[in-house]
């Protein structure tokens, strides 16, 4: 039983996993267009997921022993594949149907204020919506609105932006030994708070950044400081006493605007950080630089970005013509 | 050629009579500076910061300007308004420092169709010619149009 493979086959594409896997995982192992996406499912966090219903997936035939198919859409991030089961993703319209209702609720209570927020261009909502969403609402209600909040030095909570994912409860419950924050209220009024506004201070509180989807919980030592299209990320990483120290250093020129974890292509962490390698080690020197981040062509992060400094020969070679743009300085020099 | 022709007398006067003719005529040429064509509808010059109708700043500095500029001629920095600058600037953020590069600028309108914020329109003039490269880079002192009333505005010139 121990080394015993189950089948499943997702749009079409056979595959073989370990019983007790996910659905959504066993996507990810195949890859491509077909994995579902999810905004509150994270495989670093444990009990993570079946909450934002993105990952909503058909399944068409149960088992092999009982082929009949499941009767609603389900969570993929939480239903655990069958032998000979078959999944549909991308191939069933419904799905997409749902998933684009699924979109309009999640935008419900979202501000929409990307043009100010930190999280633009690397955010999953924003993502997703352009993928499955409409561009129009209908909701015609007020949304509902909260004042941003300092959580401590260095984060900022904006709750209008929340699409209680519950990562960062997880993150600071499961990192860290004091939990100070979690979700109160209930259904619409449900909010990220602190235990009576107190202030999160822990070595590693500063991941629930990172693992935030959207732009509610941002740096504040990055707040409003560039557009993360016109950042450079390059992979550093540094001997840390307390975490791995292997991070991300987003430099705009030669400073660096921001430290954040590595994230793979699901934008999950690699390895948590330390506070003290996020906000407090900002310098060139404080980090072994390795190489560019490798990001995706579709992202706007890759924008105006050019892997290799190659200047035109006539830049490179042309004594002559250095020449005359010192000339042509010096001029423009005794002018001023 | 016959005695008439070798007169030339007729054609001088024939010359004369079209030279005289266009004396009547409408004359094409605009006397610049003193008057100036109209520019067409569409034409696309200097760029102008807009304002909103409480006279607030609209640009929140969200950079799409600048990523979808060509010529990369855009650069800014962003700021946080605080609770006195609500009058001043329309979102929680604003731009601080906006720099256009007007010998990069190729005058092509994208930040204009980029822009979220209908806060960018290449309304303007032409770019003067000017004695220094540093010079044509144009801050928000130049780019940024006037504290207007609108209560006042003539609504057929608004277009």
């Amino acid at each position: 039983m121990a080394d015993e493979k189950f089948k499943v086959t997702i749009d079409g594409i056979p595959v073989e996993v370990a019983p007790g896997t996910t659905i959504l995982n066993a996507a990810r192992q195949v890859g491509g267009d077909i994995v579902p996406p999810a905004m509150c499912y994270y495989s670093k966090l444990e009990g993570s997921g079946g909450k934002c219903r993105t990952c909503l997936v058909k399944v068409s035939k149960g088992s092999e022993k009982d082929p009949r198919p499941m009767p609603k859409l389900v969570a993929s991030c939480r239903t655990t594949v069958m032998d000979g089961m078959e999944v549909q993703n991308i191939t069933s319209p419904d799905v997409l149907e749902a998933r684009k209702g699924v979109v309009e609720m999640l935008l419900i209570n979202h501000p929409l204020d990307c043009p100010v927020c930190d999280q633009a261009g690397e955010c999953k909502l924003q993502d997703l919506s352009y993928e499955h969403g409409v561009s129009q609402t209908r909701y015609e209600f007020k949304r509902r609105t909260f004042e941003p909040i300092d959580i401590g030095d260095n984060i900022k909570l904006h709750m209008n932006r929340c699409i209680l994912c519950y990562r960062c409860v997880y993150v600071a419950d499961q990192l860290t030994s004091k939990r100070e924050h979690g979700i109160i209220n209930r259904g619409d009024h449900a909010e990220i708070s602190t235990f009576i506004e107190n202030a999160l201070d822990n070595d590693f509180i500063g991941n629930v950044i990172d693992v935030c989807p959207v732009g509610a919980l941002t740096d504040r030592t990055f707040r409003f400081k560039s557009r993360v299209w016109f950042t450079k990320p390059v992979n550093a990483h540094r001997n840390c006493p307390t975490c791995s120290g292997k991070v991300t250093l987003w430099y705009k020129g030669e400073e660096v605007l921001r430290v954040t974890a590595r994230k793979d292509e699901y934008n999950e962490v690699e390895a948590f950080i330390c506070d003290t390698c996020r906000f407090e080690t900002k310098k060139t020197a404080d980090w072994v630089l390795e190489e560019p981040t490798s990001i995706s062509k579709q992202s706007v992060i890759d924008a105006n970005h050019y892997d290799v400094f190659n200047p035109p020969p006539v830049i490179k070679k042309n004594l002559q013509l250095q020449e005359a743009n010192e000339e042509q300085l010096e001029r423009t020099e005794r002018l001023k | 050629m016959n005695f008439w022709e070798r007169m030339y007398l007729p054609a001088i006067a024939k010359g004369l009579g079209i030279t005289i003719r266009h004396f009547f005529k409408k004359i094409p040429t605009v006397k610049y500076p003193e008057v100036q064509r109209s520019y067409s509808k569409n034409f696309r010059g200097l760029h102008s910061l807009k304002r909103d109708e409480e006279g607030r700043e609209r640009c929140t500095a969200c950079g799409l300007c600048a990523l979808s500029c060509p010529a990369e001629a855009i650069t800014m920095i962003a700021a946080e308004r605080t609770k006195e600058e609500e009058h001043l600037y329309r979102e929680e953020k604003y731009a601080a420092v906006y720099e256009i590069n007007m010998l990069r600028c190729i005058f092509c309108g994208l930040c204009e169709e980029a822009c979220p914020k209908e806060a960018i329109y290449l309304d303007g003039p032409h770019v003067t010619a000017e004695y220094l490269r540093k010079d044509f880079i144009y801050g928000k002192d130049k780019l940024v149009e006037p504290v207007f009333d609108i209560t006042k505005l003539n609504p057929e010139k608004t277009n």
